[in-house]
C-alpha cells in the first residue's frame, strides 16, 4: 500500500490506485513555513532598508505562499499543492478586504470622536470661516432629516403600491417591463438622479435650490429599493392566507390591506430603513439641488438647505485643519446614523421573522 | 479490487449529539450488505462514516475504527480524499453535475487522479462504464448533452457509472432507488446484482424487500427512542434475518409490528 | 396566487374599492416607469440644446470650456477616465470579492463566517462621501510609496511611470472604486454560491475531490453567470460614482499615459466639481454628459439584469 501502483492485468484500464496515505506535509509545517517567511522578509527587509512595513508585510506573503505551494508540489503532488494555494488565496483575499475596511471605520472613529460633542450637534456653521475651530452640524441634520423624510412620504407609498401590483395583480407585459425597470432604475447614478430633477424642476419649470428638489431626486433613488424589498417580501406571504379570506368573502383589497400587508410588514420595514439608510447618505444630487449653506433653514421648500454627507464635502474642500476635523467628526455623525438605520432594520428583521415562517 | 471493511466499536456524532453509538461489525468482500431499520436509526450516518463523508457535515466527528482491508481509515496520517477516492458513494437523489455533459459526467472523478488520460483511453473508460452502468445504449448518441435532461433512473445510474469509473474497492449506496419508480428501482437492483463481483456494495434502504432482493447479508439498525442514538442490533445472512432472525425486534420490524 | 384565488378575485373584482385599489397599484407601477422614460427625455432634451451649440467634437473634443462663448467640450477625456478608474476597480474588486464569498462560503468556520458576511453587508451601506474623504486624506498619502516601487520595476512600460506627486491619479481612483464595490459584489457572489447544490458538492467530494476541486467542479462552473451579473452590478455602481472621485482626483482635461500620475476626469466627478461654475450652457453641458452616463449604466445594469433572468430560467427548468 505503500507506493502507487498501476493494476493494469485485472481491470484492463491504468486507473493508478490510491494509497490510503498519501505523503503529507506534517502539521507544524504551515506554521514553520510562515514564521520562516516572516524572518525572511525582516531580513530582506532590514538589510535592503525598506522602510514600509507593507512591503515587509508584502514580501512575508510572497514567500509564504510560493513556498507552501513549492514544497506541498514536491511531498504532497500537485492536486493537494492546488489546494493548499487555493485555501492561502482565499484567506489572502479575507485579509486584504479586512484591512481598508478596518482602517476607514478606524480613521473616522478616531478623527471624529474629539471634535463631536454637544455643541458640535446644536449648532450651525453660520459665521464660522473656514480656518476656525467650532461650529457645528445642525443645519445640515436638520437638512438631511427633512430631505429623507419628504423623499420618504413620496417614494414609500409608490414604492409599496408597485409591489403590490407586481405580486398581487400584474400580469403580462407592463408587469414585465416594471420589473426590469426597476431592476435597472437601482443601477442609476445619483448624480443621474439629480440632473434630471435640475432639468425638469429647476431649468425648466424655474423653481430655486430647496431642500424638496434634492429629496424629490432621493426618492428616485429610494423607490427601487422599496419596491424589491417589498417584492420579496409580499412573495413569502403564503397564497392560503390569501384564499382563506378571500373565500370568507372579504374584498381583494381589504385582503391585502388587511391580510397580505401585515403579514409582511416586518420585512418591508427592514426594507424600508436599508433604503433610508442608503439615500441618507447621497451627496451627488444635493450638490446639484440643495446648494448647501452654512445657516439654519428649516423650510424644506424655499431656499439652499445643507445635508450631513455635503457638509462632509464641503468641510474637505475648504482643505483646512479644523474644517479637516469638523469634516470626521461629520462622517463619524453619518456613519453612526447610517449603522443604527441599518441595525434598527435587522434588528425588526430579526424581531419579525421567526413569525412570519411560521 | 473488493475489500473487507471491518468496524470496531464505532459511534458518530452531530456536535454533542450522538447518531449511532458503538457499532462493530464486518462487512464482507465481493457481496452485497444491506441496512435496514426505522427512520433515524442511524444507518445512513453510519454509511457515510465508511468514507468519512460523516466529517463533512459541521460538528459531524467520529470515534472508533473502520478497517479496510486492515488500515484504518481514521488512523494518523489517512488523506480523507484519498479514502473517499477508495470508497466510492451513490447518494439519495441522483445528482449529476448539471454544468457537465452526460461524458463529462462519468471522466469527473477521472480528471482529478492526477494522471493524464489520452482521448482514446478516456472515451474507453467511459463508455465500458456506462456499459456497465446498464446506460450505454440509451445514451451514446448524445453523450455531450447535459446529465440534467435525462430521467431519474437514467441519472442514478449515470452517477453509478459516474462512481465506478475511479475504480473504488467500496461501493456505498445511500437509498438509491428511493427516488426513483418501480422500473428504473429494478434497473438499478440488476445492476447491483451485476456489480457485486467487482465491488463491495453497501446499500441503505428502506424498502426491506429491496434487501431481501439483492442483498446477500443484512444488519438491522434501530434505536430505543427519538433522540437516542442508533444501534446494530444484528447483522447475519440476509435469508436468516428474514427467516429467522435472532433477536425478537428484527422479528417485529421485519413482519411489520413497528417501523 | 392559484387559479382558486384568482378565480375569487375575478368575482370581485367588480366592487368599487376593488378598482380604486387596483388603479392605485397599477398607476404606481405606470409612474415608475414614466419616471424612467422621463429622466432619458428630459436629460436628452438639455443635452440636444448643448450639443447643438458645441463648438467642439462632442465625442472627441479634450477640453471642457462650456462657459466659454462660443462652448468647446467633449467627452472623450471623461470616458477615458471612467472606463479607466472603473477597469482598474474590476480587475481588483472581482477575483477578491469572489475570494471572499468563497472564504465566507465555503472555508471559514461557521462563526466567522456569519459573522464577516453580516459585516460586509454594513460596509456595503457606508455613504461613498465617506469613502471619499477616507480615500482623499489617508489613503492618497500612503500610495506614494507603493507607486515609487512600481515606478522602479514598471516604470518603463509608461503606464506606470510616477514622479512622486500627491497620488491623486485614476490609479488611486481604481483602487479606492475597487474598495467600494467589494462589499455588493461580495455579498450577490455569496448567495450564488450558497445555492450551488449540496447534493452535487457531495458529489464531488465522494469522487475523492479537495477542497479546491470541489469547488472548481461545482461551485464555480454553478455560479459563473452569478459571477459575472454580480461583477456589472459593481460596475455599474463604479461607473457612476461621484464623491470619492471628486475627492481623491485631481482633475485635468489630459488623457495622461500613466495611470499614477495626477489628472484625468470621469463623469460624475466631473459635474459635480464643475457645477457650481457652470453657467445655463455650462449646465446643459453637464446634462449632456450625464445622459452619456446614464446610458453607459443603463447598458451595463441591463445586461447584468438580462444574465441573471436567463440564469432563472435555466436553473428553473433544470430544477
Amino acid at each position: 500500500m505503500s507506493e502507487q501502483h498501476l493494476d493494469t492485468t485485472e481491470r484492463g484500464t491504468a486507473v493508478p490506485l490510491a494509497t490510503l496515505r498519501p505523503p503529507r506535509l506534517p502539521r507544524w509545517a504551515p506554521g514553520a513555513l510562515l514564521v520562516g517567511s516572516v524572518a525572511f522578509a525582516v531580513v530582506v527587509g532590514v538589510v535592503g532598508r525598506l522602510h514600509s512595513h507593507l512591503q515587509w508585510g508584502l514580501i512575508a506573503a510572497v514567500v509564504f505562499v510560493a513556498a507552501t505551494f513549492g514544497l506541498a508540489w514536491r511531498v504532497e503532488g500537485r492536486r493537494h499543492a492546488v489546494d493548499r494555494l487555493a485555501s492561502l488565496l482565499v484567506w489572502a483575499c479575507f485579509l486584504v478586504a479586512l484591512l481598508p475596511l478596518a482602517s476607514l471605520l478606524y480613521e473616522t472613529v478616531r478623527r471624529g470622536v474629539p471634535h463631536v460633542d454637544w455643541y458640535f450637534l446644536t449648532h450651525s456653521m453660520n459665521g464660522v470661516l473656514s480656518w476656525q475651530a467650532g461650529g457645528g452640524i445642525y443645519h445640515a441634520l436638520l437638512g438631511t432629516v427633512e430631505q429623507v423624510a419628504i423623499a420618504s412620504v413620496i417614494a414609500i407609498p409608490i414604492g409599496l403600491l408597485t409591489a403590490v401590483y407586481l405580486v398581487e395583480y400584474g400580469r403580462g407585459r407592463l408587469a414585465k417591463a416594471i420589473t426590469f425597470f426597476v431592476d435597472v432604475m437601482t443601477g442609476i447614478p445619483s448624480i443621474v438622479a439629480g440632473l434630471f430633477i435640475l432639468s425638469l424642476w429647476i431649468m425648466m419649470l424655474d423653481f430655486g435650490y430647496s431642500g424638496f428638489a434634492g429629496a424629490m431626486a432621493l426618492s428616485i433613488l429610494m423607490m427601487p429599493i422599496v419596491v424589491r424589498s417589498t417584492e420579496e417580501m409580499l412573495k413569502l406571504v403564503p397564497a392560503e392566507l390569501r384564499e382563506a379570506s378571500l373565500a370568507l368573502g372579504v374584498p381583494k383589497w381589504r385582503t391585502i390591506l388587511r391580510v397580505v400587508l401585515p403579514t409582511a410588514i416586518g420585512g418591508i420595514a427592514t426594507g424600508v430603513m436599508l433604503a433610508l439608510a442608503r439615500i441618507a447618505g447621497e451627496t451627488a444630487p444635493i450638490i446639484l439641488l440643495v446648494f448647501g449653506t452654512n445657516m439654519i433653514n428649516g423650510n424644506v421648500f424655499e431656499g439652499a438647505q445643507s445635508s450631513l454627507p455635503l457638509y462632509v464635502y464641503e468641510q474637505w474642500s475648504f482643505g483646512t485643519e479644523a474644517a479637516y476635523d469638523r469634516a470626521w467628526a461629520a462622517a463619524l455623525v453619518l456613519i453612526a446614523f447610517v449603522m443604527i438605520l441599518n441595525l434598527a432594520a435587522r434588528a425588526v428583521a430579526r424581531w419579525k421573522a421567526p413569525k412570519a415562517s411560521r | 479490487m473488493a475489500k473487507r471493511i471491518d468496524v470496531n466499536g464505532l459511534t458518530a456524532y452531530y456536535g454533542t449529539h450522538r447518531a449511532i453509538e458503538d457499532i462493530t461489525m464486518h462487512v464482507e468482500p465481493g457481496a452485497v450488505t444491506a441496512f435496514i431499520g426505522p427512520s433515524g436509526c442511524g444507518k445512513s450516518t453510519f454509511l457515510r462514516t465508511l468514507n468519512r463523508m460523516h466529517e463533512v457535515t459541521p460538528g459531524g466527528r467520529v470515534e472508533g475504527k473502520v478497517l479496510l482491508d486492515n488500515e484504518d481509515l481514521y488512523g494518523p496520517g489517512v488523506d480523507p480524499v484519498s479514502v473517499r477516492r477508495t470508497v466510492g458513494m451513490v447518494f439519495q437523489r441522483p445528482n449529476p453535475f448539471p454544468t457537465m455533459s452526460i461524458y463529462d459526467n462519468v471522466a469527473a472523478g477521472l480528471k482529478l487522479n492526477g494522471t493524464r488520460y489520452k482521448k482514446s483511453e478516456l472515451d474507453d473508460i467511459v463508455e465500458k462504464n456506462l456499459r456497465a452502468a446498464n446506460l450505454w445504449n440509451e445514451v451514446k448518441d448524445r453523450l455531450a448533452r447535459p446529465g440534467a435532461g435525462l430521467s431519474g433512473g437514467q441519472q442514478q445510474r449515470l452517477c453509478i457509472a459516474r462512481a465506478t469509473a475511479v475504480e473504488p474497492d467500496v461501493l456505498l449506496m445511500d437509498e438509491p432507488c428511493s427516488a426513483l419508480d418501480p422500473i428504473s428501482t429494478l434497473a438499478i437492483e440488476d445492476l447491483i446484482d451485476k456489480l457485486k463481483t467487482r465491488y463491495t456494495i453497501v446499500i441503505v434502504t428502506h424498502n426491506m424487500q429491496q434487501a431481501a432482493r439483492v442483498s446477500d447479508r443484512t444488519a438491522f439498525f434501530n434505536l430505543a427512542a427519538i433522540g437516542q442514538p442508533g444501534k446494530l442490533i444484528e447483522i447475519d445472512a440476509t435469508q436468516k434475518i428474514f427467516r429467522n432472525p435472532s433477536v425478537q425486534a428484527t422479528e417485529d420490524y421485519i413482519s411489520g409490528r413497528f417501523g | 396566487m392559484t387559479r382558486t384565488a384568482e378565480r375569487a378575485a375575478e368575482r370581485t373584482a367588480e366592487r368599487p374599492g376593488d378598482r380604486i385599489f387596483s388603479a392605485l397599484s397599477r398607476g404606481s407601477g405606470i409612474a415608475l416607469l414614466v419616471i424612467m422614460a422621463a429622466i432619458a427625455v428630459f436629460l436628452a432634451i438639455r443635452a440636444a440644446i448643448a450639443i447643438s451649440r458645441d463648438e467642439g467634437n462632442f465625442l472627441t473634443t479634450f477640453e471642457w470650456d462650456a462657459n466659454a462663448d462660443p462652448p468647446v467640450f467633449g467627452i472623450a477625456v471623461l470616458l477615458f477616465g471612467t472606463v479607466v478608474s472603473s477597469v482598474i476597480a474590476m480587475a481588483i474588486a472581482v477575483p477578491v470579492a469572489t475570494g471572499i464569498a468563497l472564504f465566507i462560503s465555503h472555508y471559514a468556520p461557521r462563526r466567522v463566517a456569519a459573522t464577516f458576511s453580516y459585516l460586509v453587508d454594513l460596509l456595503a451601506a457606508v455613504p461613498s462621501i465617506i469613502y471619499g474623504l477616507w480615500g482623499a486624506l489617508y489613503l492618497v498619502p500612503r500610495m506614494g510609496g507603493l507607486y515609487d516601487w512600481l515606478d522602479q520595476f514598471f516604470g518603463w512600460t509608461g503606464i506606470f511611470a510616477y514622479d512622486g506627486t500627491p497620488a491623486r491619479s485614476l490609479m488611486t481612483v481604481g483602487i479606492l472604486l475597487a474598495i467600494m464595490i467589494l462589499p455588493i459584489i461580495t455579498s450577490v457572489t455569496r448567495e450564488v454560491f450558497r445555492q450551488t447544490p449540496k447534493s452535487n458538492q457531495e458529489a464531488a467530494l465522494a469522487l475523492g475531490a479537495t477542497r479546491w476541486e470541489v469547488i472548481r467542479m461545482t461551485v464555480l462552473p454553478f455560479s459563473r453567470s452569478g459571477i459575472i451579473s454580480a461583477s456589472m452590478l459593481g460596475l455599474g455602481r463604479a461607473l457612476g460614482e461621484t464623491m470619492a472621485v471628486a475627492t481623491v482626483l485631481s482633475p485635468s482635461f489630459l488623457i495622461n499615459a500613466s495611470l499614477l500620475e495626477s489628472g484625468g476626469a470621469t463623469f460624475a466627478q466631473n459635474i459635480a466639481s464643475q457645477f457650481k461654475e457652470a453657467g445655463s450652457m455650462g449646465r446643459d453641458a453637464l446634462i449632456a454628459s450625464g445622459l452619456v452616463l446614464f446610458l453607459l449604466t443603463l447598458l451595463v445594469n441591463g445586461a447584468a439584469r438580462l444574465i441573471i433572468a436567463r440564469r432563472k430560467e435555466y436553473s428553473g427548468t433544470a430544477a
